[in-house]
């Protein structure tokens, strides 16, 4: 059994594993190529990374990409394609700016009514995609894309305007955004919990308070997927609809919700920034939500793989700044690195799913050579 | 003269399990050869090993008296061996001159395909084989027994004179099988060897000029067909005394379970697929429902399982009209059902076999406790149905797709069976699973019917019909219009009354 178990194991981890260092091969090369030297840049890379502050920054990176990834993963696992993370987190982060700056509220409210704002716009608007899909055969695909279109150069671009903090140099620092949330709206840095463990972070740098939420979501979503009869219809539905639904799962009713969950999610990944700033911003970190996918595709839907798909992720990103400070490497190398691991990783996801079905097959046809498994 | 095929002593094992042991076939140039036995007695390592797909762990391969060794199919097609695979390998966007072409392409200068060689060449292997197709039809737009004579020509465009059709009946309507004898016949007389895998014994017997039978990866013997009976092939394929349904002393109570009255579907318009049907199946009683397919036997299913919304008339389950529910709620209510389709309607094929035991039956304890899914009430489950249905596995956390179409049958089934249902829907519960599984699978709806099961039986095997039911009925264009005793019938006056013929009426 522990034999067996610790087979699975190994099967399940030499994709990832594998992935990696082959990213790490072909990065080299490319890095040999362009006439840089690969231990020095990784050598930078690793060095920096090892700094306290170093990870901070990488946690505040995983935490949209984490979120932005457990969306897309939702999608995922119902077998729906949610390209509007992008839209339905931005369209979240604007309207939460926006409605937390006009209420006062006690602090854990004010924080807690923020969040669910953002939670329920980007849930209205990725389950509006579903209730097309079902209702009139739109492809989520297209229906998302085109929604990210409206948000990004439509609502957002106007309300930006529409909600733009009045007195030109306001307390924005002279930068156009919207209104800014009370202190009470925002949540804390948790620097004092990661001082715990380790000492004091410098150089002004703040742990995000989203992170706690990002795990909770992380905890969440394993627990509904994996130990509610819920979260079993869904995967079920997405493995096979029609199947699902001889087994009493609706199949529309399950698009529906699971477009919402997936966009209830989206909605959190531009809370990282709006806690951080308190404002939604002329130009807000995007691309979360493009990137969210690579992260989900990655971490294999699962909440814990999702989580390290965002570490790596956050890390490359992270480095990318180094290496352009040290001129050891370009920084484009971590792009190229990044599409090289999820190339690599699909591969290596399918090669070690054909092995274990092969293994299966085998072990099943050996099952049925030796007998019946009773007297009947 | 040298037969076309023989092998010696062919052995190939797999982790675990021995798929050819020590087998001998020996096919003579020009005849039509049937491989015979179960799924899993190794017939399709025995044409993946001939075809070059797999290399065998020993034993010899003489193609025209030379001895060979395979290593690719791109080697087996250059010594004249094509195969038919039973999944057709077309693709639907292009035409059927473009499949075959596909890469066996005539060239011209400049990298150019020529297009021109490609069809007379084509034109030449259909009128030289009497294959008649249209070079320039989409495959998208092809029928199923169109697709798969592309299949051939595609073989026979590439020099093949020696053709494996892995179970080539497995996909295609009666009419469509006839249309493929008789090619395959035609092919015989221009001289073509033929390998052709199945397990439905009237067509081997029909079609074959010699048959070899497979059982647990060996030769069980070579037999002509004008010397054995299809009971003595099954009987060889499972290697003792073949089942025969038979229901036994009646158990009908005068308990109603299921009551469909004057249900009605209307499809496409005003075309009423179910028309006006009305039905009573009591505890203890199984009614078998006879028809060619296609005649509203689906539909009436789906309408009573509560996938489809019937437009006119009721449903009742134990005295609880049900017509408009959801298939939860039936399900909920003690509803079984064995789907026609396995692999589309039964199993999450990528999913343990554990959690399949639950599909159906997971709001249902000991599936689950409220909201929780319970995983230890739901492998307690399949470990027992496991034993009890006799389910070959090495346990259950393996995936569906891992068992063969038999076993997966039985998981069903016995997914059925322990929920305890009240009434269980059995649509086609035996097709294309072997004669063991199919014996196991009478059994378990004989012994759940002695305890109180009302089934509503659905089958194109008018002998299970015929064997299982206390009462038939017959369904032509969406209405029931015969119902007969199973006691006072042959197959032969059931398929009369199927095709309209003992009604008086002309079939459509």
């Amino acid at each position: 059994m522990t034999d067996r178990l610790s087979h699975r194991v190994l099967l399940a981890s030499a994709a990832p594993v594998a992935a990696v260092v082959i990213a790490v091969v072909l990065s080299s090369i490319v890095l040999l190529i362009s006439g840089s030297n690969p231990l020095a840049a990784y050598w930078d890379m690793v060095e920096h990374a090892s700094k306290l502050e170093t990870q901070v920054d990488i946690l505040n990176r995983a935490t949209p990409l984490y979120l932005s990834g457990v969306a897309a993963a939702i999608g995922f696992r119902m077998n729906l394609f949610n390209i509007g993370v992008e839209g339905q987190y931005l369209l979240a982060f604007i309207v939460a700016a926006h409605l937390g700056a006009q209420v006062e509220l006690p602090s854990v409210l004010h924080v807690a009514f923020i969040l669910v704002v953002a939670m329920a716009v980007g849930g209205a608007f990725s389950g509006a995609a579903g209730v097309l899909k079902v209702t009139r055969g739109v492809n989520e695909v297209i229906s998302t894309i085109m929604l990210n279109a409206v948000v990004i150069s439509g609502l957002a671009a106007w309300w930006i305007v529409e909600w733009q903090a009045g007195g030109e140099i306001s307390a924005t620092g002279g930068r156009v955004g919207t209104e800014p949330i009370a202190e009470s709206g925002l949540l804390p840095d948790i620097n004092g919990l990661l001082e715990l463990f380790t000492r004091e972070v410098g150089q002004g740098k703040k742990l995000t308070g989203v992170l706690i939420v990002a795990l909770v979501v992380g905890i969440v979503y394993h627990v509904i997927l994996n130990r509610t009869v819920f979260g079993f219809d869904l995967r079920s539905s997405g493995a096979n609809p029609t199947a699902s639904h001889v087994g009493g799962i609706p199949p529309k009713r399950m698009v529906v919700i699971a477009m919402t969950l997936s966009g209830v999610v989206a909605g959190l990944v531009g809370m990282t920034e709006l806690m951080d700033t308190g404002y939604y911003p002329s130009n807000p970190i995007s691309l979360l939500g493009f990137t969210g996918i690579a992260v989900a595709l990655l971490g294999r839907n699962h909440p814990a793989g999702v989580a390290v798909a965002a570490l790596v992720f956050a890390f490359l990103d992270v480095s990318s700044g180094i290496l352009q400070i040290s001129g050891a490497a370009s920084r484009e190398i971590v792009e190229i690195m990044k599409g090289v691991i999820i190339l690599t990783a699909v591969i290596a996801y399918e090669v070690v799913r054909r092995i274990r079905e092969r293994e299966e097959a085998a072990a099943a046809a050996a099952a049925m050579a030796a007998g019946p498994a009773a007297d009947s | 003269m040298a037969p076309a095929i023989e092998l010696t002593g062919i052995t190939k094992r797999f982790p675990g399990v021995v798929a050819n042991d020590d087998i001998n076939l020996e096919v003579a140039e020009g005849e039509i050869h049937a491989i015979c036995g179960e799924n899993g007695a190794g017939k399709s390592t025995l044409m993946k090993i001939l075809y070059g797909m797999q290399p065998p762990d020993s034993g010899t391969i003489k193609i025209q008296g030379q001895e060979v060794e395979l290593h690719s199919p791109a080697q087996a097609i250059e010594l004249g061996i094509g195969m038919v695979h039973q999944h057709f390998m077309l693709a639907d966007q292009l035409t059927v001159l473009e499949n075959v072409i596909l890469g066996a392409e005539p060239m011209r200068s400049f990298g150019r395909i020529d297009f021109e060689a490609g069809r007379e060449h084509l034109d030449e292997v259909g009128r030289a084989y009497g294959l008649d197709i249209n070079a320039d039809d989409l495959v998208e737009t092809l029928e199923v027994g169109e697709r798969q004579r592309v299949e051939i020509i595609k073989v026979l465009y590439r020099g093949a004179k020696i053709l494996i059709l892995d179970e080539p009946t497995a996909v295609l309507v009666p009419q469509e099988v006839d249309e493929l004898f008789r090619n395959i016949r035609e092919l015989k007389a221009s001289g073509t060897t033929i390998l052709f895998i199945d397990h439905k014994l009237d067509e081997v017997l029909e079609i074959a000029d010699t048959i070899t039978v497979l059982r647990q990866g060996r030769t069980v013997g070579t037999v002509k067909p004008d010397q054995v009976t299809a009971h003595d092939l099954a009987e060889m394929m499972i290697g003792s005394e073949l089942p025969v349904p038979d229901a036994g002393a009646s158990t009908v109570t005068d308990e109603i379970a299921l009551e469909i009255a004057g249900l009605r579907v209307i499809r496409e318009g005003d075309r009423a697929v179910v028309d006006d049907v009305s039905l009573r199946v009591h505890r203890g009683e199984i009614i078998g429902i006879a028809g060619v397919e296609g005649n509203g036997q689906a539909e009436l299913v789906n309408a009573i399982v509560g996938i489809d919304d019937p437009d006119e008339g009721s449903i009742t389950l134990l005295g609880q009209e049900i017509t408009h529910q959801s298939v939860r709620h039936r399900r909920e209510m003690g509803l079984g059902y064995v789907p026609q389709d396995r692999h589309r309607d039964g199993l999450l094929l990528g999913f343990t076999l554990w959690e399949n035991t639950a599909l159906g039956h997971q709001t249902e304890e000991p599936y689950s406790r409220g909201p929780w899914l319970s995983r230890g009430g739901m492998r307690d489950r399949a470990s027992r149905i496991k034993t009890d249905f006799d389910v070959r596995t090495p346990n259950i956390e393996v995936s569906a797709h891992a068992l063969s179409g038999g076993n997966q049958q039985k998981l069903i089934v016995g997914r059925e069976m322990v929920a305890g249902p009240s009434v269980l829907i059995a649509n086609h519960p035996t097709r294309g699973i072997d004669v063991g599984a199919q014996a196991a699978v009478w059994d378990d709806i004989r012994e759940a019917r002695s305890q109180g099961l009302a089934t509503l039986l659905v089958s194109a095997d008018l002998d299970e019909l015929i064997g299982l039911s206390d009462t038939i009925v017959v369904m032509l264009r969406g209405r029931l219009v015969a119902r007969l005793d199973p006691n006072e019938i042959t197959p032969r006056d059931l398929g009369a009354y199927m095709t309209g013929a003992a009604l008086g009426t002309e079939a459509p």
